[in-house]
């Protein structure tokens, strides 16, 4: 490939994996079971990206491994519903369609372990949306760095990744601490854990002790918190994950039930939102559920979305929960999510979530002010 | 003189030697029509990277940057060559996609050694700079 010997377009990523393979002193290359490609939401990547997908596809990029999207700048049947200007929903579909073209699938989603995307311990693969990878490191003990949206569409391109970093199991070791003296519960409270962490961690990899219970929309929040305010892409907690590995000279937290509320007051501008987004990374159907089930007995005070896949949200209309959520004035908004969406171009000020990665990324990306909560909190406040 | 390097986007081209003690960041930071480095403070400021060998110590900011360049390149504005003292994926990404020559991990004090307007040559297929 890196000869040019099957087209310009396969030497072209080849001649980019080599560079990174040589920025971080790779000895080889292996091969990769699926590449999730970021860098999708014409928000993001503007005209300058828009042209290199389309300048890519025209040389005949193609896929050699099953490879899929991450969330776009708006749902691709709903976004008159969502506001979306007409221009945006132009560029966002010519992007769509360039990435369609080299064969990856336009799953438009963070959350792919949600639609049955789910690579098994120790297995090789190429993630590049942040919180993706800290799920598929940790709490599938898959095997991928932290790539880039072009390092990810080289290796989907390639079908394999320089062998660095995390791929080596002697590199999966933890390097702080975190001993938890507090009561979580909600999805805000493993939110607000993960925001405080990543802020202490950086790019260290934390270790938890004392977590008794967490399910996957949990763990889920966690590491997209961890990912966001820090750069984490793998974490233990012991009993939980399938991994564990504890450096002896880790550094070591309590994290108390003081620094739980806390962390959840220095997200939270304690303002009534004038729209609540659920679903960063994208909602479970079990989360899809409870929202279903909350907004049926009480008719939330606000605009509000349930940002999920596309797969997820045709199981919700199936399920009968996507009536109960249009019912109660809300959207299931597929493919996109309020963070690489244009909310700011929408006349949204304030913003609800219960993530502690929105929370991170909303001031900035969408210029809102966030109201931080519980569901049962920010949808009635 | 010569100056052994490593290759890290191929091919050969050469220019004045424009230089930056501090990292630069494409997106926000350069202009992609002009070439003109637009961000506020940044020692660079005002300059044109176009066709100019393009001497810092490693990229910043967004992602986003590395299509900044092919941008510049399609608008004849990239810069001919760039030298790293150390590469990070997004120069690296950004110079190969635009094939612009590039080379980081230079032997010997580029910034010692290299002044703003110099000729220099970058050579990334023999790992070579030639003042």
């Amino acid at each position: 490939m890196y000869d040019g010997e099957l087209g310009e377009a396969a030497r072209q990523s080849m001649e980019i994996l080599v560079a990174l393979g040589r920025i971080y002193n790779a000895e080889k290359m292996i091969p990769i079971t699926s590449a999730q490609v970021a860098g999708v939401s014409y928000k993001t990547i503007g005209d300058a990206g828009l042209e290199y997908l389309q300048d890519l596809s025209a040389k005949g990029a193609k896929t050699r491994v099953p490879a899929f999207l991450n969330p776009a700048g708006m749902d691709r049947e709903q976004w008159r519903e969502m506001k979306i200007p007409e221009d945006f929903a132009k560029k966002q579909i010519a992007i769509l369609d360039a990435y369609s073209k080299m064969g990856i699938m336009k799953t438009c989603t963070c959350a792919p372990y949600f639609i049955g995307i789910r690579p098994k311990k120790g297995e090789h693969v190429a993630w590049a949306e942040s919180s993706a990878i800290a799920f598929a490191n940790s709490v599938l003990g898959a095997r991928t760095n932290r790539e880039g949206g072009p390092s990810a569409l080289a290796a989907a391109i390639c079908g394999v990744t320089p062998y660095y970093g995390l791929h080596m199991k002697e590199n999966r070791v933890a390097n702080i601490l975190i001993d938890v003296h507090c009561g979580l519960r909600t999805i805000a409270d493993f939110g607000a854990l993960g925001s405080a962490v990543g802020k202490l961690a950086k790019d260290k990899y934390p270790a938890f002790r004392v977590i008794k219970k967490a399910d996957e929309s949990r763990l889920k929040v966690l590491g997209a918190s961890m990912a966001a305010t820090g750069s984490v892409p793998l974490f233990f907690i012991e009993g939980i994950t399938p991994e564990w590995s504890v450096a002896e000279d880790a550094q070591h937290i309590e994290f108390t039930e003081a620094d739980l509320r806390a962390a959840r007051k220095e997200l939270d501008t304690g303002l009534k939102p004038d729209l609540v987004t659920i679903g960063c990374p994208h909602a479970s159907l079990e989360e899809i559920r409870e929202v279903a089930v909350l907004v049926a007995k009480k008719k939330p005070t606000c605009e509000f979305w349930v940002c999920t896949s596309g797969k997820l949200k045709a199981d919700a209309d199936r399920l009968g929960y996507r009536k109960a959520i249009e019912e109660a004035g809300g959207l299931i908004v597929a493919d996109t999510c309020m963070v690489v969406c244009p909310l700011e171009e929408m006349g949204h000020v304030v913003t609800g979530t219960n993530s502690g990665k929105a929370a991170a990324y909303l001031p900035n990306l969408c210029k809102q002010k966030v109201a931080f909560g519980d569901l049962e909190d920010i949808l009635f406040r | 003189m010569d100056i052994r390097a490593r290759q890290i986007s191929r091919g050969k081209a050469s220019g004045e030697a424009l230089i930056s003690q501090v990292p630069i960041g494409f997106l926000g930071g350069v202009d992609p029509k002009t070439g003109i480095v637009i961000e506020k403070g940044h020692p660079l400021e005002g300059r044109n990277v176009a066709g100019k060998v393009l001497v810092f110590p490693n990229g910043k900011g967004s992602t986003v940057g590395s299509y900044v360049m092919l941008q510049l390149a399609k608008n004849g504005k990239a810069p001919a060559a760039i030298i790293n003292v150390a590469a990070e994926p997004i120069i690296a990404v950004g110079a190969i996609i635009s094939k612009i020559p590039m080379v980081d991990m230079p032997e010997k004090d580029v910034f010692k050694l290299l002044k703003d307007g110099m000729k220099v040559e970058v050579d990334a297929d023999n790992g070579k700079i030639k003042m």
